[in-house]
């Protein structure tokens, strides 16, 4: 009881404040749209009313046990302002998420508030019953008001006790489910429509079946490379010394060089396991994480390359973080291929629950997500996180390339 | 010379330990994990160290940081690390300090014992030995544009630089090469010219300064 009337109070105190500010921030943003400023602000507002959202429906399954499914269509992989308020006010979670802010701040700032008065209000009906009715009373003999009981002595202080015990007994009985009422106002205002969900299932559908197309793909081209390198090698090493073994008395010149071959193909097979490892999981990026393997794989390249990093320390999940070095390589690859650049800035952040990595040159430009041009692979491998792939890249040049994975960092 | 081995891998611990032995080695230690590494380090006072960049109980470059974090303590204690893969990053971490007595070798340089031991020896008397494939990378960037003071030595002083990059004295790259001593030292000096480096006659130092430059960003 005096847990869920704590928690409603922190609730009702920290939410409000927060849901007018966003409603407000978003009805202004939007009527600025025409404008052309509202172009630019919409998306972080948005945003931001979204990720208040998410911290609301997190708290509504850790303090009321109930599950507010959130379905946002992903943010759209474009970089063009207008295109991006665009597609958000297309979405109809925007509009949800702002119907919920104004009910929020009444309906669900009382029943959030409510658990608290029914535990504060009965202790002071008892305190003034235990004497505090000598204090309260103004000077000129007028009676002081609990609820309904006019305090102007102590039989009548005894009476407000009497009803701040039976207050305290409701209090007892209904604070927990008053205050769960205020967890399935949040649920009955943020949960998705059905249509919505059918639209997330079917994203989930597609992003699925492109991975496990990937995957497989993955395994065969390992396949191949193992058994037309490694494999191979090691054949032709047993067989070396085996005839090593029959020509040893006999020819040992002959013997020995059979001997140095069979040491250059271990060698060789050694170098190709290691170039396979490097392409399934490198090693760098098991044992320092994201950050050193992208500035390890900077150091590789040709082209002066700039790397910052920000990640707090922290290490990104590792699926995640697998997909981002393979999608900074190949971003960094085309650079180097394609674009004639002299220098490459590539810039990883972690912010607001989304992993953001840019990868900028000053070359040729004329970048864009077709059949055939890399980047379409990288989107779709991308979107098994749900992650997105933004090109800006007119001709001559500068081109950037900006990813967000949504993810936690560990 | 004593030696401190930490590497997880039993059988190629064991034959790591035999390899040493068998050329005179003293093998003071040979540890599998992180922590034993850190001990034995400092408690053993080894005169060199050979140590796997990945080791439990992390498995990520637990061996290098112990490594890093011994030389901190004792700075140059020699210390050759091994690998699977050699990255430049590393190589980096490992010469910031500028005094000597490093290695980063891959794994399959010990294929050849003869090089391997003379790394090793090298290492403990506070020279360096750095890896083929890291010097080649380095060249790789250096000279990624066919513009740079690299690209404008002859094919023969590259190849000295190579070697003298990995750390080989002029002795040993002339017998390497098959020339003599006093024409590597004549295409040394064309090389430090070329690169517009200081002419030292110090072995070490010549070699770190080649690798200094080679790293240095264009």
């Amino acid at each position: 009881m005096l847990l869920a009337a704590g928690r409603g109070l922190a609730l009702a105190v920290g939410s409000l404040p927060l849901s007018i500010l966003g409603f407000c921030l978003s009805l202004v943003s939007m009527a600025l749209i025409p404008i052309g400023v509202g172009a630019l602000t919409t998306p972080y507002v948005v945003q931001g009313v979204r990720a208040y959202a998410e911290r609301r429906r997190a708290l509504a399954e850790r303090w009321g046990g109930v599950r507010v499914p959130s379905a946002y269509r992903p943010a759209p992989a474009t970089a063009n302002p207008f295109r991006r308020t665009y597609a958000l006010l297309r979405d109809p979670a925007t509009w949800r998420d702002l119907r919920w802010l104004l009910v929020d701040m009444t309906a669900g700032y009382l029943t959030a508030l409510l658990p608290a008065v029914l535990v504060l209000y009965p202790l002071e009906g008892l305190a003034l019953a235990a004497g505090l009715w000598r204090v309260v009373g103004d000077g000129d003999g007028g009676a002081y008001w609990y609820a309904f009981v006019p305090v102007d002595g102590q039989a009548t202080a005894l009476g407000a006790g009497a009803l701040a015990a039976a207050l305290l007994f409701v209090a007892h009985r209904y604070t927990v489910s008053v205050f769960q009422v205020h967890f399935r106002l949040t649920e009955a205002m943020l949960t998705p429509s059905q249509a919505e969900l059918a639209a997330r299932v079917r994203v989930l559908t597609e992003t699925r079946r492109d991975a496990v197309d990937t995957s497989a793909a993955e395994l065969r081209r390992i396949e191949r490379d193992l058994h037309d390198g490694a494999q191979a090698r090691l054949v032709a090493m047993g067989m070396d010394l085996g005839t090593v073994e029959m020509l040893v008395d006999k020819d040992p010149e002959k013997a020995k060089a059979l001997l140095a071959q069979a040491r250059r193909s271990s060698a060789e097979a050694l170098s190709e396991l290691r170039d396979l490892v490097r392409g399934i999981h490198p090693p760098v990026l098991a044992e320092r994480g994201l950050g050193d393997a992208v500035r390890a794989l900077a150091l590789r390249l040709p082209v002066a390359t700039e790397v910052s990093v920000e990640l707090e320390g922290g290490r990104v999940d590792a699926p995640v973080e697998s997909a981002a070095y393979f999608a900074v390589s190949e971003l960094l690859t085309n650079a180097v291929k394609h674009s004639g650049a002299g220098r490459i800035w590539v810039d990883l952040h972690h912010g607001a629950g989304r992993l953001r990595i840019s990868v900028t040159d000053d070359g040729a430009g004329g970048a864009a997500i077709g059949a055939g041009s890399g980047l379409a692979g990288v989107e779709r491998r991308l979107g098994t996180f749900d992650g997105v792939l933004a090109v800006s890249s007119p001709a001559g040049g500068p081109t950037m390339v900006t990813m967000e994975i949504p993810c936690v960092l560990s | 010379m004593r030696v401190v081995l930490a590497e997880d891998l039993f059988l190629l611990r064991d034959g790591l330990v035999r390899l040493l032995e068998a050329y005179d080695f003293e093998i003071a230690a040979a540890v599998e994990t992180g922590p034993e590494l850190e001990r034995a380090l400092a408690e053993l006072e080894p005169d060199v160290a050979v140590v796997d960049v990945r080791l439990p109980p992390t498995h990520t470059d637990e061996g290098l940081q112990c490594a890093l974090r011994a030389r901190r303590r004792r700075p140059g204690l020699p210390v050759l690390v091994l690998s699977q893969h050699v990255e430049q990053l590393y190589a980096r971490e490992l010469l910031a300090d500028g005094t000597g007595g490093i290695g980063y070798l891959l794994k399959d340089r010990v294929f050849d014992a003869e090089q391997f031991v003379d790394a090793v020896r090298r290492v403990a008397a506070g020279g360096t030995a750095m890896d083929p494939q890291v010097i080649q990378q380095l060249l790789a960037r250096r000279s990624g544009d066919g513009q740079g003071p690299v690209d404008r030595l002859t094919p023969r002083e590259r190849e000295v630089m190579e070697l003298m990059a990995q750390g080989r004295s002029n002795a040993a790259i002339a017998g390497n090469l098959v020339v003599t001593e006093r024409a590597v030292a004549k295409h040394t000096a064309n090389i430090f010219v070329k690169l517009g480096l200081e002419v030292s006659d110090d072995d070490n130092r010549r070699v770190l300064a080649v690798l200094a430059y080679l790293d240095r960003e264009r």
